[in-house]
């Protein structure tokens, strides 16, 4: 992978107070995902340990070791979802997303009163039913 | 021109807002994006002249300019929803232009901040303590009490740390505040800096949120100058659930594992990088403009029940047919809210359950549904209040099932720190499967492994698996470091105790 913006990254964070999360939110935005040399290069920058910074990475699911080209559609199964209905729902979305989309639960979105809902990159979409689930499966 | 007003609020984007302002636009109209008034089976709710019209979609332009649409719903401010409410936090919803000073300024803002300024830090303190506001975020501890144990604390660097990790399924109201009225958490975190002595504050906000995140970034650079010396800063989770817990929080805030702290040493003495520390909930920290308003403390004080004073921002969520914020002084029923505010179900079936609370609340019958929003009578009640979120099941509802996602969820989230909660969750799930599983037969995990050579390979008998069920609670509930191992029986105890039905046989 081409880490040549890597040390701008770094650069751009490492005076910060705890900066070691919105460096990593940065590097996991460039690149899609947190390689092993981009940990090295950070755990330098901020005179931590490999182990320390992977540690981190590895803590939260935001940060993801490999990357994935697959577009991916964040799908809400928390309580009040499924209160109404997002589980019937599932089986349709995954059948529609094959191997091609990467549909991942999210635990909750926060709009726990318009549910079933989506997500998809920055956009977000409520009341889903089946169809329009599936569609925006098939359009990520 | 006709001037229209439509939310930008995250609710309203999610069903089409944007679609329906930019036909308003066409149409010739002035569109003004506003926050969401909170009734979210109308969005995107389009307000003309003080009336609504909603749930709208661009066909409905036309109608609603000429007067005819069948979607008006009448004066919104007149709507039982909005008229039975108590709105002080949420005073500003569906009236201002989020990131307008203008509309903030000329809507009471900043009258907290500068009253402030001109009292002793201790003073604010103590209104802020006569005030009787507890935490929002779920244990309801007197914020006035932090405040004051950080204001006496020794240190040159002090810090306000907001909870904006509203991860709890449910909840919105920290949400809602921050997309619609931002510059109240801000005033409201300025004058707790100002009160105990913080040149510093950190906003850390769930990545599940990318608006509030954007609206609070540019806010803040709007409001800089106002708040200064005090800087404030967001901070973005990286979705973690546990993050919520203040501790957790503190850790990731600092760049570390979101791992629970024990405690002592409290936030308040030793917080982030170690230095005295206010945590808050969004929603306490924007009550706390309105509290030193001139005589908001004492009304806020007048409100309420018991020693919950004052009003909950009530978040009505789930199967539930007029779902959405309803802020209310304490001591309202789960009767009025469900049945005649909410209108019982979306669905139209009988209502089966309400979780109070988030995951880690508890399943309510609807034959405790007349128990008073109150932190203490809920305790009694083996029930929480949390953040205010209810989640409404209809009768096709598997609490089984839900139990059983109680503890994956805690499982999937559990920051691995305490064993109650690291390996208690994993086995709360396999218990309640061996419980719904149609045939006894199922061998238990840890029993099969080589080391238990000496137990019985009898499979458990039922009343056997619901004792070995009952012990994990009680041990999670009383030996896990935070909410997330030691609530996690709550939702699961209550839908054993009032479904045993949905267990199996």
């Amino acid at each position: 992978m081409d880490h040549s913006d890597l040390q701008a990254i770094i650069a751009e964070h490492a005076g910060r107070k705890g900066a070691l999360l919105p460096m990593l939110h940065a590097v996991q935005k460039a690149y899609g995902c947190i390689t092993p040399e981009a940990e090295a290069a950070i755990a330098e920058a901020l005179n931590l340990s490999r182990a320390e910074v992977h540690g981190v990475v590895s803590f939260y699911h935001d940060f993801t070791p490999a990357h994935d080209p697959r577009p991916v559609v964040e799908l809400c199964r928390a309580e009040a979802c499924k209160a109404r209905g997002v589980e019937a729902l599932v089986p349709a979305a995954e059948a529609a997303a094959g191997g091609r989309v990467n549909l991942k639960a999210v635990y909750c979105l926060g709009l726990c009163s318009v549910g079933p809902n989506a997500r998809v990159g920055d956009e977000l979409f409520a009341g889903l039913n089946e169809a329009r689930l599936v569609e925006l499966v098939q359009s990520a | 021109m006709t001037v229209v007003r439509i939310s930008d609020d995250a609710v309203a984007l999610a069903l089409g807002a944007d679609a329906v302002a930019e036909a308003f636009a066409q149409a010739g109209c002035t569109v003004e994006r506003t926050s969401s008034w909170g009734m979210h089976w109308l969005e995107p709710l389009v307000e003309i002249d003080g009336h609504g019209f909603g749930p709208a979609t661009p066909a409905d332009v036309a109608d609603i300019l000429a007067g005819t649409s069948a979607k008006a719903i009448g004066a919104i401010a007149d709507h039982p929803f909005i008229a039975g409410q108590q709105r002080l936090t949420f005073a500003r919803a569906g009236k201002t232009r989020p990131l307008s000073l203008d509309d903030y300024a000329a809507s009471g803002g900043w009258a907290g901040l500068d009253r402030a300024r001109t009292m002793a830090p201790a003073d604010v303190v103590a209104e802020v303590l006569d005030s009787g506001l507890r935490g929002r975020g779920g244990a309801g501890f007197p914020a006035g009490i932090k405040w004051r144990t950080v204001l006496e604390a020794k240190g040159p660097t002090k810090y306000i740390v907001c909870n904006a990790d509203e991860g709890d399924s449910a909840t919105f109201a920290d949400r809602m505040l921050m997309e619609g009225d931002p510059f109240q958490l801000i005033e409201g975190m300025a004058i707790a800096a100002r009160a105990v002595g913080a040149g510093e504050g950190f906003i850390y906000v769930r990545s599940e949120y990318p608006h509030a995140i954007a609206k609070l970034n540019a806010a803040i650079a709007l409001a800089a100058n106002k708040i200064a010396p005090f800087a404030l800063e967001v901070r973005v989770g990286a979705g973690a659930y546990v993050c919520g817990e203040e501790t957790s929080l503190l850790n990731s805030i600092e760049g570390k594992r979101g791992e629970v702290r024990a405690k002592p040493p409290l936030p308040a003495l030793e917080g982030l990088f170690g230095c005295p520390t206010v945590v808050n909930n969004v929603l306490t920290l924007a009550a706390v403009p309105h509290i030193l308003s001139p005589g908001g403390a004492a009304l806020y004080a007048s409100l309420g029940v018991e020693r919950s004073k004052g009003t909950m921002p009530v978040q009505l969520a789930g199967n539930i047919r007029h779902a959405g914020l309803y802020e209310t002084a304490f001591g309202i029923t789960l009767t009025r809210l469900i049945h005649e505010i909410g209108g019982g179900t979306a669905s139209g079936r009988p209502v089966k359950a309400a979780q109070v609370g988030g995951p880690l609340g508890a399943y309510v019958p609807p034959s405790q549904f007349d128990l008073p929003f109150d932190y203490e009578a809920y305790a009694k009640a083996d029930a929480l209040i949390g953040h205010g979120g209810i989640s409404v099941f209809d009768d096709t509802a598997d609490m089984g099932a839900m139990a059983r996602f109680a503890f994956e969820f805690c499982a999937a989230e559990s920051c691995g720190k305490c064993t109650p909660c690291r390996i208690g969750s994993t086995r709360g799930v396999e218990l309640i499967d061996r419980l719904r599983a149609p045939a006894p037969a199922m061998a238990d995990a840890v029993v099969s492994l080589p080391q238990m050579h000496n137990a019985t390979k009898e499979p458990p008998s039922r009343a056997e698996s619901l004792a070995l069920l009952e012990d994990l609670a009680e041990v999670m509930q009383s030996a896990s470091l935070c909410a997330l191992g030691g609530f996690t029986p709550y939702p699961v105890r209550s839908a054993l105790k009032h479904w045993p039905e949905d267990f199996g046989q």
